[in-house]
């Protein structure tokens, strides 16, 4: 990747970026918070949740996908821009089946702390009440499809960081859902509590056992600072 | 699983060169031998070709024609396209239920047959229409349907039923088909009379470069829709860094109303096969694939054939026509069923055995295509004008048209109007004068570019069809003043939500959103207020989604809230003081009122 530096503008402000960089990358160096929920760092950008979503020249692009161009004027907190995101929150809480006040990740949720720092109280949309599956099949981890986003983080992560393969998705359109590579159970498949794809679930939808409350609500990640606070800190 | 599958299944895989890239055709071929693809032949398909299970799992769920449970010898499809409910695609289902003795998505107890609806096959100039495994039964009705089912009873080859010859290419013994052509309108481009290799060995007098040149001043401009300059897309690929560079031909034609590529493959497969060709010489490709549509598997057979007469003829192969250092060659590869295959990034996925997902972009195709090399994605009518402005020049070609728009559009029209069939105009053509050719009538509406385009109302029949007024794919559907046409919209939004992806949030869960609500207002539940909240969705759906689909999916509400305004505004009851129109109070009092035993005595009916 060369190291020449590119200067782009975030709502006025100018940043200075690597080229090869994407904005929310550029961004996040700089210290500004771009919301996302199916970006992670150590992954390939999957630009699939849309909440990054930022315009580049007047065109909607996702800021984990879209490479910086020397001089690019990009909106990230505009007003429409922060609509179109409360929007998607919005619609990822009515098409699955959030509870949190029962969700044992309430606090680290990245859903959840997204949409506070959106400023979502409720939905605007109607709930849709899907059916969803849950496996409890496997001795050290659960999977609740209820609060599944399909962001795809643990199905890259278990191919690409565990070398194993354990997820994918199946279906398509709203009948899309995660799959475990067995017939019917993850105890089936060789995942193991220790693997990557174990911890980087955003939400409440893969999580580890007989730990759920170790530490209690009130006192976990996103109860103390909104999420993206580390990220802003940057900026001195 | 029996033995016998096993070794079916193995003998597809090596076949298929234990290609991991190659998992569509094998899929596709343990589909149409066993009739499903099993969990166990998942299992053994992923040992074969080295993958995980729950890839091949994966590929499966999301094609309509594949199948994890088996399904009758014969599977019977209905086309349930709202052209097709026109023309009593209705009762036609009724029939084949009341024959079979059974309901749509069932399986006769015999395990013969198999009812299904499946959306638009490209035979709304011939509805109601039918696929019976890969046979087409166009212009059906109820006698007919009697005929077949008698038929399947009798023999599940669905090939030895009579269902008379098409015309044409229809009638020869490889297509075998009753589809019929109905090329109504031929234009100067596309339908023309032309003598095949001509466009060809002019172009390999010249070099790439002046290929590349000669497309770009002839203003051609893609055909599928977006209308992106075919010669700047081939300039892009030509450019990019690739030890192998691709062609591939985007014959996935899904968009409802839409039927020209159909005829253009029966037809004008010298114009598309050479097309590609000089695409091929023009980027530096030596491999071509032309993507047929699942619903198109009749034309196979065809076209394999066709590729081997030109194989023959030395314009494919080894040093294409002679030429040292040119060669091309072109295989086919089929769709599945997946609407969404026709965007060309999704197409390259389901070429390259995935699911039919878009891919990120950038890099665009022409960086990192097929199988991560430089790729060029044009639609089957682009070639064929590629092959035209070769053999006649690129000046010929660009004075035809109107000022933006070089050439001809062929337009697939259907619907209300006595005339269905494909019309080739030049750019610039105006609705009244379609509507008037084709023999339209008290029409209400005219839906340009299938639902992923407009719904546009008399008072702008005086607009044009070209890339800065109407620009169209070529699909047209007529409707006159006999249509329910919020009805209508209603199923395109079902299709949308069908055929979504299910990739990015805001076309999965938003066009879930957009029909729930059009639903209320056509159940007389909707208010006012309803509209706007229609309006601010489909536009947070079209901003935020990831590729042309979703872009384009809220258009049937978006269009038809613009304008035919008044007809939902008949739907929208007044307001009763503090009450929401959308809650209904006696279905939400139903539960309360069973447990209880008795009626409410306030909210009585």
């Amino acid at each position: 990747m060369s190291e020449k530096t590119l200067t782009i503008k975030i709502d006025g402000a100018e940043v200075k970026a690597k080229a090869g960089q994407t904005i929310l990358e550029a961004a996040e160096e700089a210290g500004i918070y771009i919301p996302r929920l199916c970006y992670l760092k150590e992954l390939s950008p999957h630009g699939s949740c849309r909440v990054c979503l930022v315009k580049v020249g007047g065109k909607f692009q996702t800021a984990c996908t879209e490479p910086v161009v020397d001089g690019a004027e990009i909106e990230n907190n505009t007003d429409e821009i922060k609509q179109i995101r409360r929007d998607i929150v919005d619609m990822l809480f009515v098409e699955g089946n959030h509870f949190c006040m029962f969700c044992e990740k309430s606090g680290n949720c990245e859903l959840q702390a997204v949409a506070y720092r959106l400023g979502i109280l409720a939905p605007k949309y109607p709930y849709l009440f899907p059916d969803a599956e849950i496996d409890g099949s496997h001795p050290d981890i659960f999977i609740d499809k209820n609060r599944c986003i399909l962001c795809g983080r643990c199905v890259q992560a278990s191919k690409d960081l565990d070398g194993k393969g354990v997820f994918e998705f199946v279906g398509r359109g709203p009948e899309k859902k995660l799959a475990v590579n067995a017939e019917a159970k993850l105890s089936d498949t060789n995942m193991d509590v220790v693997d990557k794809a174990t911890d980087i679930c955003p939400v409440g939808a893969i999580i580890k056992k007989r730990i759920g409350f170790a530490t209690p609500v009130g006192q976990r990640t996103y109860d103390e600072k909104p999420i993206g606070s580390d990220i802003e800190q940057k900026k001195s | 699983m029996s033995e016998n599958i096993s070794k079916i299944i193995k003998e597809v895989c090596e076949a298929n060169n234990k290609d991991r890239t190659r998992l569509m055709d094998i899929v596709e071929a343990i589909q149409e031998s066993v009739g499903c693809v099993s969990s166990d032949a998942m299992n053994l398909i992923a040992e074969e070709i080295g993958c995980h299970r729950v890839e091949v799992e994966s590929v499966i769920s999301f094609y309509a024609f594949l199948s994890k449970r088996p399904k009758g010898k014969v599977a019977i499809r209905l086309c349930n396209d709202s052209v097709d409910k026109m023309k009593g695609a209705d009762e036609i289902a009724k029939a084949f239920e009341k024959e079979l003795g059974i309901e749509v998505g069932q399986t006769t107890s015999d395990g013969k047959i198999t009812l299904e609806n499946t959306p638009c096959i490209g035979m709304c100039d011939q509805a109601p229409a039918a696929l019976l495994n890969q046979v087409v039964a166009p212009s059906l009705t109820v006698e007919k349907v009697k005929a077949i089912v008698a038929g399947l009873q009798k023999d599940t080859d669905p090939s030895k039923i009579s269902l008379g010859l098409g015309d044409g290419n229809n009638a020869d013994s490889l297509v075998g088909s009753a589809v019929n052509n109905n090329i109504i309108k031929k234009g100067d481009v596309i339908f023309a009379d032309n003598e095949s290799g001509t466009g060809l060995k002019k172009a390999i007098t010249l070099s790439p470069e002046e290929v590349v040149d000669m497309v770009k001043i002839s203003n051609l401009r893609g055909r599928g829709g977006a209308g992106f300059p075919t010669g700047l897309k081939w300039q892009f690929t030509r450019a990019a860094q690739g030890d192998q560079k691709y062609i591939i031909c985007n014959a996935d034609e899904g968009e409802p109303g839409t039927f020209k590529d159909r005829v253009l493959l029966t037809e004008k497969f010298d114009l598309v096969f050479e097309g590609m060709t000089i695409a091929g010489y023009a980027i530096g490709a030596t491999e071509g694939v032309l993507y047929l549509r699942g619903e198109y598997a009749y034309l196979r057979t065809f076209l394999e054939k066709k590729l081997k007469e030109r194989r023959d003829a030395s314009f494919l192969g080894k040093k294409v026509c002679g030429k040292d250092g040119f060669d091309f060659d072109i295989r086919i590869q089929m769709g599945a069923g997946a609407y969404i295959c026709g965007e060309e990034s999704a197409l390259i996925s389901s070429c390259e055995g995935l699911r039919g997902d878009p891919k990120t972009r950038p890099p665009f195709p022409a960086q990192r295509g097929y199988l991560a090399k430089p790729t060029s994605v044009n639609n089957v009518e682009t070639f064929c004008s590629v092959t035209r402005i070769l053999e006649k020049g690129a000046d010929w070609f660009s004075d035809i048209g109107s000022v933006d728009s070089a050439g001809t559009k062929v337009l697939s029209i259907s619907g209300a109007c006595k005339n269905p069939g494909i019309y080739e105009y030049p750019f610039g053509a105006k609705i009244q004068d379609i509507l008037k050719d084709a023999g339209a009538e008290n029409t209400q509406a005219v839906l340009v570019g299938g639902p992923s385009g407009q719904f546009i109302n008399p008072s702008e029949f005086s607009r044009s069809i070209c890339f800065s007024d109407l620009a169209t794919g070529g699909s047209m559907v007529v409707f006159d003043t006999k249509s329910d046409l919020l009805k209508v919209v209603e199923e395109y939004m079902e299709f949308f939500v069908e055929e979504s992806c299910g990739y990015c949030t805001p076309c999965r869960a938003g066009n879930v959103l957009m029909k729930e609500r059009l639903g209320y207002i056509l159940a007389g539940r909707g208010e006012i207020a309803d509209l706007a909240y229609l309006e601010d969705l489909g536009g947070t759906i079209k901003k935020a989604s990831r590729c042309g689909l979703g872009q384009t999916s809220p258009n049937p509400i978006l269009t038809t809230i613009k304008n035919f305004k008044p007809l939902y505004e008949k739907l929208m009851k007044k307001q009763e003081e503090g009450m929401q129109p959308s809650f209904d109070i006696k279905a939400a009092l139903g539960d309360a009122e069973r447990i209880a035993g008795r009626k409410s005595v306030i909210y009585t009916d």
